[in-house]
């Protein structure tokens, strides 16, 4: 996956542009992996609609009491609802590349590090994974590491675009929207990219015999709860920014240890003695352990331990997005 | 339409104040817009004009005092009173991402239009800012005259009854200003109430039926264009530019020539019912001054009179 070596995008980058960390960057962190949301939103074809004639009027107070359609306040689930269509139209642009790069980058780490690293590791250490391949063992750890690092793109620069660069977020507030609907559509938008990323690398993971159970499906759902436990969190924290620059700190001291030491790439338990309670603490490491019990169905050996990881992501998701919806409100309704 | 009559003031501010910790942006303003009017707010920067629009717009809460706007109360009502507006901020926040056209669809949405609706109104808006041909073009190679216009065209997407203007000019070339200018005289013929904010005292003039002199938070005056110049200033005004040094050395030499002397740092402005006779009288008295302009009271007379200060540094 490389994320030591993903530089941070330039801080020109639109959301639409999905994060830009080049080749280097893992599966789904490329730039926009998914499908375009205009599968959901549909968004009217740019040439839709009648040609602005010479007689075009404009609308105007005259044609509102004529009774025209007069605009009203949409509730709260309709408004993130619309935030989620804004951020649908934005992608739209950046889903061709986006879609290629969701397959590939998955395809390419699964065959250098699954096939070939796994193929030493399998022969040197035989039952070293209990009973399953390394690259069965990787599969899973890739798509919870991966969907981690997609989160936090997705919530820095978007969010950056938002308040202080194009600050589309103060135009949104100028209409019925709040920042609640802001703030709740925007980590609306990150939890079907995530989902968008994940199936991909399902099919993929699929393909190359990484998974060894239909739970795998479940990997989907876990990969989305490891990301968004991660989002809001970050979301909240870039609210409070001007600029970006604490994002590659936050990235190389953080994530990337993250990445490494979560039992993404190895158990924990080769971790020093000292080292493995830490791991606990890591929202990745539960994020890791949940989408390698559906990819290799032992979601259900230990059903305590999965409630537990489950209700961490949950707990995480849950706290950062609403510390999420409370710094944007604090920004845009100073 | 809601239950407010429309003999009401659109906008109603009692006492309004905001604070930003010990900073007072606002202090204790009173003002009312009626319905179809253009209303200004003329006063140089960090006067606590963009405060004011911040709270007419219901994005940012008064600290103190009473505001309605079509009736109804920001602090419980604001998503109810935005749905109602338009606003265009001092910076555009278009969205680069989006073509032109997409920028305006994705608006209307946010009002809950209907697709088919916002693509009606898009085009027809298209057509009033004079951006058709640019709609499937991306936002951000538009001139800053374009952008602006397309902020507008945003900002009607949803028919407001009120139009917020915050330095709608600021930063444009003289010639996209005008094309600006008439665009918003074409609104305000159409009975759109506008309410804007500038530091231009031409564009005040053109636009505005009423409008407050703002500054250091509170309202200065507030009257026609007209009336302010007429109770604040006098009819002409004689600029005397002497050569450098001159100036100063002036002194008790100009007693009684004009109705009022303004010293800048750069000329003399001696105020008359009559600038030539005051220009001839100077010159009687003596004075050489290098350059004479006898031109019309403006409002940067009045701001001068009512502050001590230049509108525009």
């Amino acid at each position: 996956m490389s994320a030591d070596l993903a530089e941070p995008p330039p801080p020109n980058a639109g959301p639409g542009a999905g994060p830009s960390v080049g080749p280097s960057a893992g599966p789904g962190a490329g730039p926009g992996g998914g499908l375009p949301g205009a599968d959901l939103a549909e968004p009217p074809p740019p040439n839709a609609g009648p040609g602005a004639g010479p007689g075009g009027g404009l609308p105007g107070p005259a044609a509102a009491h004529a009774g025209a359609v007069r605009p009203g306040v949409p509730s709260g689930l309709a408004s993130a609802a619309r935030v989620f269509e804004h951020r649908a139209y934005q992608y739209r642009r950046a889903f061709r590349g986006s879609l290629f790069g969701s397959f590939v980058n998955p395809a390419l780490f699964l065959m250098a590090m699954g096939l070939g690293l796994g193929g030493i590791v399998n022969a040197r250490s035989p039952g070293a994974f209990s009973g399953v391949t390394y690259l069965q063992f990787l599969a899973p750890g890739l798509l919870a590491g991966s969907a981690m690092q997609q989160a936090i793109f997705e919530s820095t620069f978007p969010v950056m675009y938002g308040l202080v660069w194009r600050r589309i977020f103060h135009a949104m507030y100028a209409t019925p929207i709040g920042p609640q609907a802001i703030a709740v559509g925007t980590l609306a938008w990150i939890a079907f990219r995530l989902a968008l990323v994940a199936a991909v690398f399902t099919i993929v993971a699929a393909l190359f015999g990484a998974l060894k159970s239909p739970l795998a499906l479940l990997g989907i759902p876990a990969a989305v709860i490891t990301g968004l436990a991660f989002a809001g969190g970050m979301g909240a924290f870039m609210a409070t920014q001007r600029t970006p620059d604490k994002f590659s700190a936050i990235f190389r001291w953080v994530i990337t240890p993250l990445f490494l030491f979560s039992g993404t790439f190895f158990p924990i338990s080769s971790l020093p003695a000292a080292l493995q309670p830490i791991a606990w603490l890591s929202p990745l490491w539960h994020g890791v352990e949940l989408t390698r019990g559906a990819t290799l169905g032992t979601l259900l050996d230990d059903p305590i331990l999965t409630l537990i990881h489950v209700a961490v992501l949950i707990g995480l998701a849950v706290g950062g997005g609403a510390l999420f919806v409370r710094n944007v409100r604090r920004k845009l309704a100073a | 339409m809601s239950s407010h009559s429309p003999s009401l003031p659109l906008i109603h501010a009692r006492g309004l104040t905001k604070r930003f910790g010990t900073f007072t942006a606002v202090d204790a303003i009173d003002f009312d817009v009626a319905p179809g009017e253009a209303f200004g707010f003329l006063g140089p920067n960090g006067a606590g004009k963009t405060s004011t629009m911040r709270m007419v717009g219901c994005t940012s809460p008064a600290t103190a005092g009473t505001l309605r706007i079509l009736g109804m109360d920001p602090a419980t009502q604001g998503p109810e009173i935005r749905g109602r507006l338009g606003v265009v901020p001092q910076a555009d926040t278009l969205d680069e991402e989006l073509t032109v056209r997409e920028n305006l669809l994705i608006y209307g949405r946010y009002f809950g239009l209907s697709r088919a609706e916002c693509g009606r109104r898009a085009d027809e808006l298209l057509d009033f800012a004079q951006l058709t041909e640019r709609r499937n073009s991306r936002v951000e190679p538009l001139s800053g005259g374009m952008k602006r216009r397309l902020t507008i065209a945003r900002s009607l997407i949803n028919e407001p009854d009120v139009l917020l203007l915050d330095e709608p000019t600021t930063g444009l070339d003289p010639q996209a200003r005008h094309l600006l200018w008439d665009r918003l005289y074409r609104l305000k013929q159409r009975g759109v109430t506008l309410v804007l904010t500038t530091h231009y005292m031409d564009e005040a003039e053109q636009l505005c039926d009423r409008l407050v002199v703002m500054d250091k938070a509170k309202i200065a005056a507030e009257g026609s264009p007209r009336s302010l110049i007429e109770q604040y200033s006098t009819r002409e005004v004689a600029e005397l530019r002497f050569p450098v040094g001159v100036q100063e050395t002036l002194g008790d030499q100009l007693d009684g020539l004009a109705d009022r002397v303004e010293h800048l740092p750069d000329r003399l402005l001696l105020y008359a019912e009559d600038g030539e006779a005051v220009a001839v009288a100077a010159h009687d008295r003596g004075l050489r001054p290098e350059t004479v302009l006898v031109r019309r009271s403006t409002l940067e007379d009045v701001f001068l009179r009512l502050t001590g200060r230049s509108l525009v540094d």
